[in-house]
């Protein structure tokens, strides 16, 4: 795809303004590796060599029995008896004392009748984010070289849960940041366009419907639906495509006058036709300079939300719910040093890098 | 000798437009109206205009600004529904002919005042010219190319022009894009507002001999609304000179140039420079407003020649002589 001379001044004009450069290429070297959270904090290896067989624990279920175990449930690759087995190949004195076979197997002295060497990889942090962690003591527990963030409250790896955390603030905001643009421009569109008894009542709805208090609505459907995400990205977007229409509606509203618009009018084209390719590509400024304010705000509300309890369901990885741990005990200062550190990085980062976006959009730098 | 049947009441040629009485009245807030009045005042833009326009002629309305001129273009265009009198296309109200499909829509094109304007900043001269082509269905898609080559170099822009957005076309170029959108959808009849205007001469004379070309070669109707009478003599058989939102003076463009009856197209003939030859005295104040319109002529308040009944009995277009009309009690007649 070739950009157009225009989008490629544009283009240009946001790399040469280097903290947005550099903001997006960080956060996208993030949120790309934060897509890939199962293979970099998860609680089942990557790749299992057993008797000479591969496993990939992450895609496929194993039960243990796979490995020589007892059970038919899924093997608990992080306990010691089933990595016993794997790395001896299923030797029955792994349910006695797996340390010292373990110990024994690393120093290669171990000698036993089936006695087949495995191996298995484990992704740099081995803990999910709902795992908890071997660890004595009471949790949350500090920092060591075990849990290089510590752990939370029910003793889960704070590392783990600030990567998956990570993933889910953003797929979340993309995903209802894209809905409710996408209602918010068609609503704002019909009504810039239309203009008139239309308008003035669709923007009469939108007033009341601003006006309705969105957490009691939020708590009142999760007391009946129950929690979950999808309802959430649901019942967010019904209280965020106002936000676009505004500036979308007035867009429109200038631009139906154009000459280019009463052209194509003149020419009979379709109202439809009209509004989406002659007038929303020229309303498109506008909408681009107005989302980054919708992001960081879906983002926080989310936080919010679960900070206040009310938001995604609580085995899921969340940055509110780390915030509220950090609030509930004070004295694992490095909860709230985690939260803390990764809003400010994620929030910074999108607003560095919206702001190289408006400027690059900006028509008086454009034609500099 | 035998002459072809011919019956006797033949009904001669149906024009393609035809404006009878035409009004167009906007209803403003009355100027000075008191806070939350809903006092209103009709703006009389168009006021009894006559005007039919024969196939294959073409015609040029000429007045100054504040004339009535673009609502006349929209009137005739079916953009904007006459407020009185009768507006046909080919015998049939425009605003129907308009709403039944497309054939008028496809059959009179239109050249844009601000042609930059007119085309849209974010798509490439292709896509422009594609759009009534697609819309119309004019050409199927595998044609498309061929014929928006074909369009350009009827306009004389070269065929790489296709691949440029509008903002990368000169003053001219983007008149010649205008026209050759105009001319995708195969038109009979075309309608220019002020197409011409604002342009460097040269540029301004190529466009017109283009626009003469493509009147010849096409057998269009052409509309040309300007304020140029130079241009209009040029380009246009017929002229229809337009005071105050109404036609004073119509006829063949030489007749009414050379030997104009009403005061004001004499006014406007006398105005336009000539070489080395001083201006004579331009027309005393501005074109009064269309809210306050005076009493009897409309021109009368600044006509050097008008006379005591001007003030009492508003003038018809009336025929004078061969094709002409004039709208005025005591026309000019040449000695």
């Amino acid at each position: 795809m070739a950009l157009s001379p225009l989008n490629q001044r544009r283009w240009n004009n946001f790399r040469r303004n280097r903290r947005a450069l550099w903001s997006l290429r960080i956060f996208l070297v993030l949120f790309g590796l934060s897509l890939f959270a199962e293979f970099i904090a998860n609680d089942k290896p990557i790749l299992v060599q057993y008797r000479g067989e591969y496993f990939t624990p992450i895609f496929s279920f194993y039960p243990e029995t796979a490995f020589g175990g007892d059970f038919q449930t899924e093997a608990a690759y992080r306990d010691p008896e089933v990595q016993c087995l794997i790395q001896s190949g299923g030797i029955e004195d792994c349910f006695d004392d797996p340390e010292g076979i373990l110990e024994q197997i690393g120093t290669g002295s171990y000698q036993a009748d089936g006695f087949q060497k495995g191996w298995s990889i484990w992704p740099p942090i081995p803990y999910s984010y709902r795992s908890t962690v071997d660890r004595p003591g009471a949790a949350p527990l500090p920092p060591n070289r075990q849990n290089l963030l510590g752990t939370d409250d029910t003793k889960r790896d704070v590392l783990a849960r600030v990567i998956y955390g990570f993933r889910l603030s953003i797929l979340f905001t993309l995903i209802v940041t894209t809905l409710a643009s996408v209602v918010g421009i068609i609503a704002g569109a019909v009504q810039g366009y239309f203009g008139g008894w239309i308008d003035l009542v669709f923007q009469r709805i939108i007033e009341i419907w601003g006006a309705t208090p969105s957490l009691y609505v939020i708590i009142i459907l999760f007391a009946i639906l129950g929690r979950s995400f999808w309802l959430l990205v649901f019942i967010l977007v019904l209280f965020s495509w106002t936000a676009l229409v505004g500036v979308v509606r007035a867009e429109f509203l200038r631009a139906r006058n154009l000459e280019y618009v009463r052209a194509a009018k003149a020419l009979g084209v379709g109202n439809l036709t009209i509004m989406f390719r002659h007038m929303l590509p020229n309303a498109m400024v506008a909408t681009i300079t107005m989302l980054p304010f919708i992001v960081t705000g879906t983002i926080s509300t989310l936080a919010g939300l679960d900070f206040l309890g009310f938001g995604l369901p609580s085995s899921s990885p969340s940055l509110g719910e780390l915030t509220l741990q950090a609030k509930q005990n004070l004295k694992a200062p490095w909860l709230a040093f985690t939260a803390f550190t990764v809003f400010a990085v994620m929030l910074s980062l999108l607003v560095f890098i919206f702001e190289g976006v408006r400027d690059a959009f900006d028509p008086r730098k454009t034609f500099e | 000798m035998t002459l072809p049947p011919q019956a006797p009441n033949a009904p001669p040629v149906q024009p393609i437009f035809e404006l009878i009485e035409v009004e167009q009245v906007f209803e403003v807030p009355k100027p000075g109206r008191p806070l939350f009045s809903r006092d209103t005042v009709g703006l009389r833009a168009l006021d009894g205009v006559r005007l039919s326009i024969r196939k294959g002629t073409s015609l040029a309305i000429v007045g100054e600004s504040g004339s009535g001129k673009s609502t006349l273009l929209r009137v005739l265009l079916g953009l904007d529904k006459p407020s009185g009198g009768r507006a046909l296309y080919r015998g049939k109200p425009i605003g129907e002919a308009r709403a039944q499909g497309t054939d008028f829509a496809r059959d009179v094109a239109m050249v844009y005042q601000d042609a930059r304007g007119s085309l849209d900043p974010r798509m490439t001269i292709g896509a422009i010219l594609a759009e009534p082509l697609r819309h119309f269905n004019i050409v199927p898609p595998e044609g498309e190319a061929q014929r928006i080559a074909h369009l350009l170099d009827r306009v004389g822009l070269p065929v790489d022009a296709a691949e440029r957005f509008p903002s990368g076309l000169s003053g001219g170029q983007v008149r010649r894009v205008a026209i050759a959108r105009a001319l995708a959808s195969e038109p009979s009849v075309l309608v220019a507002d002020e197409a011409v205007s604002g342009l460097d001469v040269s540029t301004q004379a190529q466009l017109l001999t283009l626009l003469q070309s493509l009147q010849r070669d096409m057998g269009l109707t052409l509309a040309f609304i300007t304020h140029d009478l130079g241009v209009a003599s040029y380009l246009c058989e017929e002229i229809a000179i337009m005071y105050l939102g109404r036609i004073v003076e119509t006829g063949p463009t030489d007749a009414v140039l050379n030997a104009p009856a009403h005061p004001y197209s004499a006014a406007l003939r006398a105005a336009a420079p000539q070489f080395f030859e001083p201006l004579s005295e331009p027309l005393p104040g501005e074109i009064p407003s269309p809210l306050d319109l005076p009493k009897g002529c409309r021109f009368s308040t600044r006509c050097p020649v008008a006379q005591s009944d001007c003030q009492s009995k508003d003038p018809q277009l009336g025929k004078l002589g061969s094709g002409r009309a004039v709208a005025c009690i005591h026309p000019i007649t040449q000695a």
